[in-house]
C-alpha cells in the first residue's frame, strides 16, 4: 500500500483537508451561534443576577467537584438541573449547611456565601436549568 | 547530539518528569478521596486536588513539548537554534509561573487567589483546566510566543522539513486557539462553546500534530528509514487528524445548547477520529520491521511502539465508545469520561514525551544509548505504569457503567450520591491499579540512576 500514496497526495490531503474542514467547520459555527443558539438559550432572561451567579460559581471553582450540564469533575452530583431537583431554597440551605462532617464522606467546604451570592448563584443555576439541552440529562438524577 | 544549542532540552525534560511525579502524587490522593471521601478535609479539598493533577499534566506535557522542540528543530533544521539564552530564559519564566501558580492553589483558598489576582477585572478563572489567574495564563502567552518566535527563526534561517512544519504548525494553532482562554462570556452556553475550541482543538487538533511530528522525528532516527517515507505517513497521519478532529468537536455539542444537527455531525466525523491513531500503529510496526539499522537505544524502540498502541486504544476506541449521540446521552459526564480521559492523556501525550526523553536523554548525555541495565530497569517501569494505566482505565469503565445503567438508563433511577457508594469497589480497585502505577514511575525515576555508561558510542 505505500506506493499507491505518494508524499505529495499526503501534503495535499494535508493541507487541502484541513483547510476545507476548517471552513465547513466556520460555516457551522457561524450558523450555530447567531442562528440557532440565539432561540435555545433565552438570553431574554440573561440578567444581572444570573450575570452575577455566573461569577460565584467560577470564583468557588464549583467545577472542580461537581459537573453543569455534563461538564466537570464527577465527585458531585449533577447541577446543571440541581435547580429543578431541589429547588432554590434547598440550595441555599445546603451550601449553607456545609461541610456535614460526616466521617468517611465526602465533604464540601463551608463557602461563607453572603445572602446576595447565594441568591445569584440559585438564579444562574435556574437559567442553566432552562437551557434547551435536548433533554439531556436523561431524569431528574442527573 | 549534532548541535550545542539541543542542550536547552535538557532542563526542560527535567521539568516535565518532575512535575509528572507531581501529578501522580495529587492523582493518589484524589483517588483516595473517592472512596474515603473527607481525606485530607478540609486542608486540601478534592477540587484543588484536581486542579493541581490536572494543571501539572498540562504543564508536565507542555514542558515535554518544548524540550522535544529544542532537539529535534535544530537537528532538522541542520543549524544552531536561534537563541539558546531565550530557551533558557523562557525555561525559567514558565517554571517560575507554574510553581508560583500551584502554590498559590494549595496555600489560599481558590476564592481568595482569584481575588488577589483581579478576576473580578477580567474574570477568566473557575473553567475547568483553565482555572489559572489572569497573570498566570498571560505569563503562558508570553513563554509560548517566546518559545515559537525562538523556533520559528530558526527553521526560517535552515532547512523546512515536513516534521518541523508540522510541528510549528502546531504551536502556532495551540497558542492561537489559546487566546479563547481570555473570552469568557456571561452566557454559559456561549462560554461553553468556545472553552472546547480551547480544550478539544488542542487536545484533538493541533496538539495531534505536535505528537505526529514528534512521532514521526522519533522514527525517523530510530529506523533510519527514508526520509520521504516517514513524511508521508506524518502528512497522513496529520491530515486525517484534522479532517476527522475539528469538525469531530460537535461531539461535545450535543447537550450544551448547540442545536441538534452537531448530533450528526459531531457523531459521523469522530466516528473518523480513530483513523489517524491506527495509521500510527501501521506506520510504527511497518518502520520498526524494516528498519535498515538496529538501533541500541531499545527501550526508546518500546516506548515508541506503546505510544501508537496504547494512544490508539485510549484515544480511538476508548474515544469512539462514547461518541455516538445516542450512547453519550447516557455516558456523558460520568466515569466512563474519566476512564477515556485517563487512557487518551497517558497512551497518546504522556507517552509520546516519555518517548522523545527516552530517545533523547541519553543523546543529550553523549551516548547513543543507555546501559542494557538501566534500559531494561526504563523497560519496567514501562510495563508497570502502561499495564496498570489500562487496568485504572477498566475499573473507571466498569464504575461508569454500573453508574449509567443505575442512575440513567433504567425507570428507577437513584441518587448521585447512592450509586457512587455502590460503585466504591470498582474506585479501590481504581486506587490499587494507581498504587502499582506510582511503583512503574518510581522504577522510571531509579532508572535514571542506574548506571548508564556501559555501552560508550558517540
Amino acid at each position: 500500500m505505500a506506493e499507491i500514496v505518494t508524499k505529495s497526495m499526503a501534503k495535499g490531503l494535508y493541507y487541502g483537508g484541513s483547510l476545507f474542514f476548517i471552513l465547513v467547520f466556520l460555516g457551522l459555527t457561524f450558523h450555530t451561534i447567531s442562528l440557532a443558539i440565539p432561540t435555545r438559550d433565552h438570553r431574554d432572561q440573561l440578567n444581572p443576577a444570573v450575570v452575577a451567579g455566573k461569577l460565584v460559581w467560577e470564583k468557588y471553582d464549583c467545577i472542580g467537584c461537581h459537573t453543569l450540564i455534563g461538564e466537570g469533575a464527577y465527585f458531585a452530583p449533577e447541577l446543571g438541573n440541581v435547580y429543578k431537583r431541589r429547588g432554590g431554597e434547598f440550595v441555599k440551605a445546603w451550601i449553607q449547611g456545609q461541610p456535614t462532617h460526616v466521617t468517611g464522606r465526602r465533604q464540601m467546604p463551608q463557602l461563607n456565601l453572603t445572602e446576595e451570592e447565594l441568591n445569584d448563584l440559585v438564579e444562574f443555576l435556574k437559567w442553566s436549568s432552562e437551557v434547551n439541552t435536548e433533554n439531556w440529562p436523561p431524569n431528574v438524577e442527573g | 547530539m549534532k548541535y550545542s544549542s539541543q542542550a536547552v532540552a535538557k532542563p526542560y525534560f527535567i521539568a516535565a518528569i518532575a512535575l509528572f511525579v507531581g501529578q501522580i502524587v495529587f492523582g493518589l490522593i484524589m483517588g483516595l478521596q473517592y472512596v474515603i471521601g473527607d481525606f485530607l478535609f478540609p486542608y486540601l479539598p478534592f477540587n484543588i486536588a484536581r486542579l493541581v493533577h490536572t494543571n501539572l499534566l498540562i504543564v508536565w506535557i507542555l514542558f515535554g513539548f518544548m524540550g522535544a522542540a529544542y532537539y529535534l528543530i535544530p537537528e532538522e533544521a541542520e543549524r544552531e537554534l536561534y537563541s539558546p539564552k531565550l530557551a533558557i530564559a523562557l525555561f525559567w519564566a514558565f517554571l517560575v509561573t507554574g510553581v508560583l501558580t500551584i502554590l498559590g492553589y494549595l496555600f489560599i483558598s481558590y476564592a481568595k487567589l482569584a481575588e488577589v489576582t483581579g478576576n473580578q477585572f477580567w474574570p477568566t478563572m473557575g473553567r475547568e483546566f483553565l482555572e489559572q489567574p489572569l497573570i498566570t495564563k498571560m505569563g503562558i502567552v508570553i513563554v509560548v510566543l517566546g518559545f515559537i518566535f525562538n523556533l520559528l527563526m530558526t527553521v526560517l534561517q535552515g532547512r523546512k522539513t515536513a516534521i518541523n512544519t508540522v510541528f510549528l504548525t502546531g504551536f502556532i494553532g495551540l497558542a492561537a486557539l489559546f487566546l479563547f482562554a481570555f473570552y469568557n462570556p456571561h452566557n454559559l452556553v456561549l462560554d461553553k462553546f468556545y472553552w472546547w475550541w480551547v480544550v478539544h482543538l488542542w487536545v484533538e487538533g493541533t496538539w495531534e500534530l505536535i505528537l505526529g511530528a514528534m512521532f514521526a522525528f522519533v522514527t525517523l532516527k530510530l529506523t533510519g528509514v527514508d526520509r520521504d517515507v516517514v513524511e508521508k505517513w506524518l502528512y497522513l497521519i496529520v491530515g486525517t487528524a484534522l479532517m476527522s478532529g475539528i469538525i469531530g468537536i460537535g461531539h461535545h455539542y450535543f447537550w450544551i445548547g448547540p442545536p441538534a444537527y452537531w448530533q450528526w455531525w459531531g457523531s459521523l466525523f469522530s466516528a473518523f477520529e480513530p483513523i489517524p491513531f491506527f495509521l500510527m500503529i501501521l506506520f510504527a510496526f511497518y518502520m520498526v520491521n524494516h528498519r535498515r539499522h538496529q538501533h541500541p537505544n531499545q527501550v526508546a524502540t518500546l516506548w515508541l511502539l506503546g505510544t501508537a498502541v496504547m494512544s490508539f486504544l485510549g484515544a480511538g476506541v476508548w474515544g469512539f465508545l462514547q461518541t455516538l449521540a445516542p450512547v453519550n446521552y447516557y455516558t456523558h459526564g460520568t466515569q466512563v469520561t474519566a476512564a477515556h480521559g485517563h487512557l487518551s492523556f497517558y497512551g497518546a501525550y504522556a507517552m509520546i514525551v516519555l518517548t522523545m526523553i527516552s530517545y533523547a536523554m541519553p543523546k543529550l548525555q553523549g551516548r547513543e544509548a543507555n546501559s542494557n541495565k538501566a534500559q531494561v530497569t526504563e523497560m519496567w517501569s514501562f510495563w508497570l505504569m502502561t499495564v496498570s494505566m489500562v487496568f485504572i482505565t477498566l475499573f473507571l469503565t466498569a464504575a461508569g457503567i454500573v453508574q449509567v445503567y443505575l442512575q440513567r438508563a433504567t425507570d428507577t433511577p437513584l441518587p448521585y450520591m447512592t450509586v457512587q457508594d455502590k460503585i466504591a469497589v470498582f474506585y479501590w480497585m481504581r486506587e490499587g491499579a494507581a498504587l502499582i502505577f506510582t511503583i512503574g514511575v518510581v522504577v522510571y525515576l531509579i532508572s535514571f540512576f542506574v548506571d548508564k555508561k556501559e555501552r560508550v558510542t558517540t
